[in-house]
């Protein structure tokens, strides 16, 4: 039997609500697959399963707020053992199939404009694909938030489609599933006076030469339809990728000493137009071509802006790239996502004059910086890094 | 299809990238990147949606072109003629 827990997105998360459960007992769950809907201060994220098994038994209902770590459901993987007594052993009651219709109405406040409307990510896919105004219904989870059964009830009564209500709902449905801006400020402060408090920053910088990366960005480019073109930063993240699998010791965590990950799985802040930033792992970024790499970043940029990532998206990451981009500023010093070791700032890439082999010309170049945990690794090592991340940035081809 | 119509199209598309942006209030010279505060990859996004919905091929050296209103229409304009 394993135990399914309430897991961490992050250094910033001690608590989430479990809005929706997305599988019922004695379902097969496959690696990957979607369990639940958790309601974090970083808007609502679909939680993934790790194992293979049958999903035995809930123990914590649909709206109930619980801390990481909590067990939340068994999974049956053949095995009769429970590895841990903390699971109650007593006979917990039978699952309920619709926990929902079983708890008090939550009265619903009258849903103003701009105001955010409680609803999970699966019943909002059924409302969008049946046309279902969400705003006219009335829901019967957590907090009064929308389910699938709310939806489907509507679907099945008839709840008139969008109509005149439609303007009003498309101005409102890219906050539907956001949590309130307030929120996420607070998740990022609460984030980064932990990195700024435990995390002992050391920075290194170092200026790179990109006239060879661009150039071949470039030609990459006349190849491709508009809709697979590269922008460099794919190539940067790759870039990285490589260093990291030359200077392991940056891809760690740092808990109770150094803590080296087998994975490399970079983190690329994102920013949000309405404040704040969302930090998608790439998974297993070293073994993604740049095509990849640029694929993944399609997908992730606008779920992510959507706030519809998946537990994996959020928690797995091992090392961080925040990059300024076009327009604007030179660099960037970061500061490190807990329990991460390490952070690589780009700046904007810009013409320079570069002195190369007795020769000043003008190129684009990338002021790129690191910081780094004292604690985890010394200067040496950053440095070593900064120098496989520019190699690998003068060879663009064998990327 | 006239100027008319392909700014409408523009601002439409302009206005789902930057929601809360009210695009009809760019000035013709103005940078449309640095006015809607709009990124490098929505930048992309908003190129790509542009030639989808225009049905124009807009290869990477000609992305200058797209900086502002006034270039970024009389560009797909000509591109639409020929």
């Amino acid at each position: 039997m394993i135990k399914f827990q309430m897991p961490s997105l992050g250094a910033d998360m001690e608590a989430g609500t479990l809005v929706e459960w997305r599988k019922q007992p004695g379902e097969l769950l496959h690696r990957g697959d979607i369990i639940a809907d958790v309601e974090t201060q970083k808007g609502l994220i679909e939680i993934e399963v790790f194992d293979e098994g049958t999903l035995e038994k809930f123990l914590v209902k649909e709206g109930e707020k619980v801390p990481v770590g909590t067990v939340l459901a068994l999974i049956n993987d053949g095995k009769a053992e429970v590895s841990e007594s903390a699971v109650p052993t007593e006979e917990t009651p039978k699952p309920e199939i619709h926990p929902i219709e079983e708890r008090p109405e939550t009265p619903q406040e009258k849903t103003e404009e701009g105001e955010r409307i409680k609803i999970s990510p699966l019943a909002r896919k059924i409302a969008e694909e049946n046309r279902v105004d969400i705003s006219l219904l009335q829901g019967t989870g957590p907090e009064g938030s929308i389910v699938k059964k709310d939806v489907e009830k509507a679907i099945s009564e008839g709840v008139k489609p969008i109509q005149e209500a439609q303007k009003k709902t498309e101005e409102t449905s890219a906050k539907l599933a956001a949590p309130n801006v307030n929120a996420m400020r607070m998740a990022v402060a609460a984030a980064m006076s932990k990195s700024n408090r435990e995390i002992p920053h050391y920075y290194l910088e170092k200026r790179m030469d990109m006239s060879k990366a661009m150039d071949w960005v470039k030609e990459a480019n006349k190849e491709r339809p508009i809709q697979k073109r590269l922008l460099p930063v794919a190539l940067l993240i790759k870039a990285v990728a490589k260093a990291l699998d030359e200077v392991p010791d940056l891809n760690a965590t740092w808990e109770n000493g150094l803590q080296r990950k087998n994975e490399i799985n970079i983190g690329f802040v994102v920013s949000l137009r309405s404040g704040g930033i969302v930090v998608p792992a790439i998974l297993q970024t070293d073994s993604k071509s740049v095509d990849e790499i640029m694929e993944n970043l399609n997908d992730l940029i606008p779920r992510a802006r959507a706030f519809k990532l998946r537990s994996s998206e959020l928690s797995q990451s091992t090392f961080t790239i925040t990059s300024i981009g076009e327009g604007g500023a030179d660099k960037v010093f970061g500061l490190i996502y807990p329990p991460q070791v390490g952070i690589v700032g780009f700046g904007e890439i810009s013409e320079q004059p570069f002195a190369d082999e007795g020769m000043l010309g003008i190129r684009p170049v990338v002021d790129v910086t690191l910081a780094a945990d004292h604690r985890a690794t010394d200067g040496l090592i950053g440095s070593k890094f900064l120098a496989a991340l520019n190699r690998h940035l003068q060879n663009p081809e064998e990327l | 299809m006239t100027e008319e119509e392909i700014k409408k199209t523009v601002f439409q598309l302009l206005q789902r990238i930057a929601p809360e942006t009210d695009p009809s209030q760019l000035m013709p010279e103005e940078n449309i990147r640095e006015a809607l505060n709009i990124d490098s990859y929505d930048a992309l996004q908003f190129i790509v949606s542009i030639s989808e919905k225009l049905n124009v091929d807009i290869p990477e050296e000609d992305y200058g072109k797209t900086s502002n209103l006034k270039s970024l229409l009389a560009y797909l304009s000509k591109k639409l003629e020929g």
